[in-house]
């Protein structure tokens, strides 16, 4: 009985309000973070460049916020819209930490209404500062309620059903499931390290666009030496997310690594293909997986052959998987380099050419967001409450799930091309240069 | 009181908060267009972009966290409205991810296009209508279960007068609660020619609030009698209501204590609004669900309402500062300080 035009139009409506979605959420949880340390930096080094930077990164900001505003509240009401079943299951284990979110939003919300109109306001920049710590805690522990919700899909517990009943639901014990660490740590890591890399993208284009101003330099500094830290922090949790997959999503890691035998010593896959279920032109790193898996090279990791073939996620998230830990790597790198050479004078990084590859990180960290989070998603089906609800008992019945995701489409659309086009004209009618000049005048604007 | 209805009057009581918050700020979207269509935006316009700037993120929190809310006490709602609702609920997010961008576009964006608050007002008027239709649905007769599934009667709900009278009483209420309030809100601000022009306003709705009104009583009537009869048990709560409201538009004629007319005029809706929440009980959706039946397990109401009381520590003393600054502040509301 289950309408299979509605459960893949719902499929296709989630995935695109997710993936839109989560740009901007991304960027509205890291960037709190980074004006804050900029505007930090300011006002300890006295230096108006820094408090400079945080006030034009707040300006571009509330438009992120916006739309992550809009895009939120339309997934929040499509999960109850498109997967009816889903939801009332969910809602009565994992209600709490949704609940929570609210007041996260809630309080992010009113903070950052203050902050935005007290720039004149308040006279001491160190109170000022103060207004944005609750906008920076608001917008992490949003993240972090959310992605608890999404961690139970992954690991359900806090609850027995019996004979289709809920029984001893315990909501605590929902939320603090196995895969709440990792994920919750990795999604907030990374949200910081993607908004550091983003913020640099900028600067190295102002730079590439033919400004030698300080100001710029002085942000891509401080946005790349940001963006190392985190991604070093990324990459460390990223390989405890490994070990929480191999302990209790078996099957997700061995679709994502192509790893179809169980066994020991077990080698990592990069790349590669697959030709009639056989790998080509792989690179083959050994003991990798097994060290990826449980942290010791001999240790035996469970593969395909365990796995029964209904449950098997699609094998495409390989490449998925390839995307996220090339990306992760390819900014460590970059960003160490960038590091080192500034700090010791090379002109390697001073170079057009080493200052486009910075221009095109921010869009590579937001490309390894979304190959992240589909290879998580995806992994998980067919599942959408793993082991408990499978994604096709989950879908609404309703026949207009078509006609929904054509008028979304249009909607994403119109967001993505304002957004574009307001932050642009933002900053192109205001370049810092000029607005350094008024400052000197005494005229804020 | 038992857990069920702590939990139903927690999310009424954000969902009165939303009707009130939202509908001074689509109403004042509307009126800001509309005076910018007639040639004369400037009378209005500085007051509204005063008081819409720094509260429109806090006013759609207020519409989220009634919606999780009720997933969260009621989970049951998830499947009978989910299944229903996915066409109004669609269109009304639409319409809310319309103007919540182009709001911000164009308040911190570059300065604006006359399309976009033209688009902007508009669509505050139709979000109401969007929304109301959810009222509508619940007073039963357009959900049928087929297969055990809900289905919703679209020509029913499209060609029933009950639709349409709470369609105009949303409008017509979101206009007079928008006016009343920024008749207080320019007086305040010393803007004279501002606070004539809401002045008008709010006397210019207030009759085709109280005549839609009237309707939707005079259709439950016969739509749902249940409901109606029980409407009529509670006839002082609303009769109550009726007297604040002639008492906000005496003031309002009279040219005296705004301030006042808006407390009336909450005190109208307040009133009016429980008391159609509590007529409407112990149903969610006549005839299919109930609070009772609907209900979360224990363990997750107590959790639930723990946590509300821990996030109302939190919010409430921020909501105090917000407020302080912005809607209390001589200096800014006059436009002194930025
Ligand atoms: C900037 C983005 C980014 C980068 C560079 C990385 N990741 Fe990642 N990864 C994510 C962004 C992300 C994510 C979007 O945040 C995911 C998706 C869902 C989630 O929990 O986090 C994720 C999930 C995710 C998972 C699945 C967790 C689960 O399903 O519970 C694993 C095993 C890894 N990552 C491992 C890594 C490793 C070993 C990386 C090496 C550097 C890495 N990630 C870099
Ligand atoms: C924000 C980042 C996220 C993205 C980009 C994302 C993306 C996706 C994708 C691509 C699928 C479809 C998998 C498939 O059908 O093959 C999916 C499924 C789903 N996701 Fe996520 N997801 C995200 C986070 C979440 C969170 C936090 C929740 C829960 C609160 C969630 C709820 C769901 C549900 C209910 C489904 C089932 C529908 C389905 O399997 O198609 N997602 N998501
Ligand atoms: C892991 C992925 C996600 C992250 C990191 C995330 C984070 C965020 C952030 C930072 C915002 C902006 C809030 C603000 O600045 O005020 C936001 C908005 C929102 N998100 Fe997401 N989100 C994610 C996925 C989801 C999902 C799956 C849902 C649905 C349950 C959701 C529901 C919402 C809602 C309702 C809003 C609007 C809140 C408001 O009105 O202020 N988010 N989210």
């Amino acid at each position: 009985m289950v309408n299979d035009n509605a459960l893949m139009y719902s499929r296709f409506l989630t995935e695109l309000t997710l993936s839109f979605h989560i740009i901007y959420a991304t960027i509205g949880v890291g960037v709190p973070l980074m004006i804050m340390i900029a505007q930090w930096v300011g006002i300890k080094k006295n230096d108006d460049h820094y408090i400079l930077l945080a006030r034009r990164w707040t300006r571009g900001f509330v438009i992120t916020v916006a739309v992550g505003v809009v895009t939120g509240t339309a997934i929040g009401l499509q999960l109850s819209l498109l997967w009816p079943n889903f939801m009332e299951l969910a809602g009565n284990v994992i209600a709490l930490p949704l609940f929570m979110e609210t007041f996260a939003f809630f309080f992010e919300a009113i903070f950052l209404g203050i902050y935005m109109y007290t720039w004149d306001r308040i006279l001491n920049p160190r109170k000022h500062l103060m207004l944005l710590i609750p906008v920076a805690i608001g917008a992490s522990f949003s993240a972090v309620f959310i992605t608890i919700v999404n961690a139970f899909m992954n690991a359900p517990q806090g609850f027995d059903l019996v004979n289709g009943e809920l029984i001893n639901v315990d909501p605590i014990a929902a939320m603090l499931n196995p895969a709440m660490p990792t994920k919750v740590a990795h999604v907030v890591v990374t949200a910081f390290m993607t908004s550091a890399f983003v913020l640099a993208s900028i600067a190295a284009y102002r730079l590439v666009k033919g400004s030698n101003h300080i100001y710029h330099k002085k942000a891509l500094f401080l946005t790349m030496k940001l963006g190392f830290v985190f991604a070093v922090a990324t990459a460390i949790i990223g390989d405890f997310s490994g070990k929480y997959l191999a302990k209790y999503q078996p099957e997700k890691l061995a679709a994502a690594e192509w790893h179809f035998e169980t066994e020991e010593k077990a080698p990592l896959l990069l790349y590669g293909y697959l030709d009639d279920g056989e790998v080509k032109n792989a690179i083959k790193i050994p003991y990798a997986l097994s060290i990826l898996a449980h942290g010791n090279p001999n240790a035996e990791v469970i593969g395909l052959d365990q796995i029964s073939e209904e449950n098997t996620p699609p094998l495409y998230i390989h490449y998925l998987f390839d995307i996220m830990v090339t990306i992760g790597m390819w900014l460590l790198f970059l960003s160490f380099i960038y590091w080192v050479g500034t700090v010791r004078g090379w002109s390697l990084v001073k170079t057009k050419a080493f200052h486009w590859l910075i221009v095109f990180g921010g869009p590579l960290a937001i490309i390894a967001i979304e190959a992240g989070w589909w290879m998580t998603e995806v992994g998980r089906q067919p599942w959408v409450l793993r082991g408990i609800m499978r994604t096709a008992d989950a879908a609404t019945s309703s026949d207009h799930v078509d006609t929904m995701l054509l008028l979304f489409s249009g909607l994403y659309t119109i967001l993505a091309i304002g957004t574009i086009v307001i932050l642009t004209r933002m900053f192109r009618n205001n370049p810092v240069e000029q607005e350094l000049q008024d400052r000197k005048r005494g005229g804020w604007r | 009181m038992s857990l069920e209805i702590i939990g139903i009057t927690v999310l009424w009581t954000f969902l009165f908060g939303y009707v009130i918050v939202a509908s001074i700020d689509f109403g004042a979207g509307f009126f800001n267009a509309y005076s910018q269509f007639t040639g004369k935006e400037h009378i209005l316009n500085k007051i509204i972009q005063r008081y819409l700037s720094p509260v429109w993120e806090v006013t759609n929190v207020f519409l989220v966290f009634f919606f999780v809310g009720i997933i969260g006490f009621f989970p049951k709602t998830a499947f009978y409205y989910g299944t229903t609702l996915l066409v109004p609920v669609s269109i009304a997010i639409i319409l809310l991810a319309i103007r919540g961008s182009y709001y911000a576009f164009e308040t911190y964006g570059t300065k604006g296009h006359r399309g976009y608050s033209f688009m902007y007002g508009l669509a505050g008027l139709f979000l109401p209508a969007a929304l109301s239709v959810v009222l509508t649905i619940s007073e039963g007769g357009f959900v049928f279960l087929v297969d055990g599934k809900p289905v919703l009667d679209y020509w029913g709900l499209f060609t029933s007068p009950l639709t349409w009278s709470i369609v105009v009483l949303s409008v017509a209420a979101v206009l007079y609660i928008s006016a009343v309030f920024l008749t207080w809100y320019a007086r305040k601000a010393k803007d004279w020619q501002a606070t004539k022009a809401m002045r008008k306003y709010a006397l210019i709705w207030a009759g085709p609030l109280m005549i839609s009104a009237g309707g939707i009583v005079y259709e439950l009537s016969f739509h749902n009698e249940a409901h109606f009869n029980r409407m009529m048990e509670l006839w002082w709560i609303f009769g109550l209501s009726f007297l604040l409201f002639l008492g906000t538009v005496w003031l309002i004629w009279n040219r005296i204590k705004y301030g006042l007319a808006v407390i009336l005029l909450i005190g109208q809706f307040a009133l009016a609004f429980y008391g159609y929440g509590f007529s409407h009980y112990p149903y969610l959706l006549y005839p299919h669900l109930t609070l009772y039946d609907s209900f979360t397990n224990e363990a997750m109401a107590i959790a639930l309402i723990t946590a509300f009381i821990a996030g109302l520590a939190l919010l409430l003393p921020s909501l105090y500062l917000l407020l302080r600054l912005f809607l209390f502040n001589q200096n800014y509301v006059q436009g002194r300080t930025k």
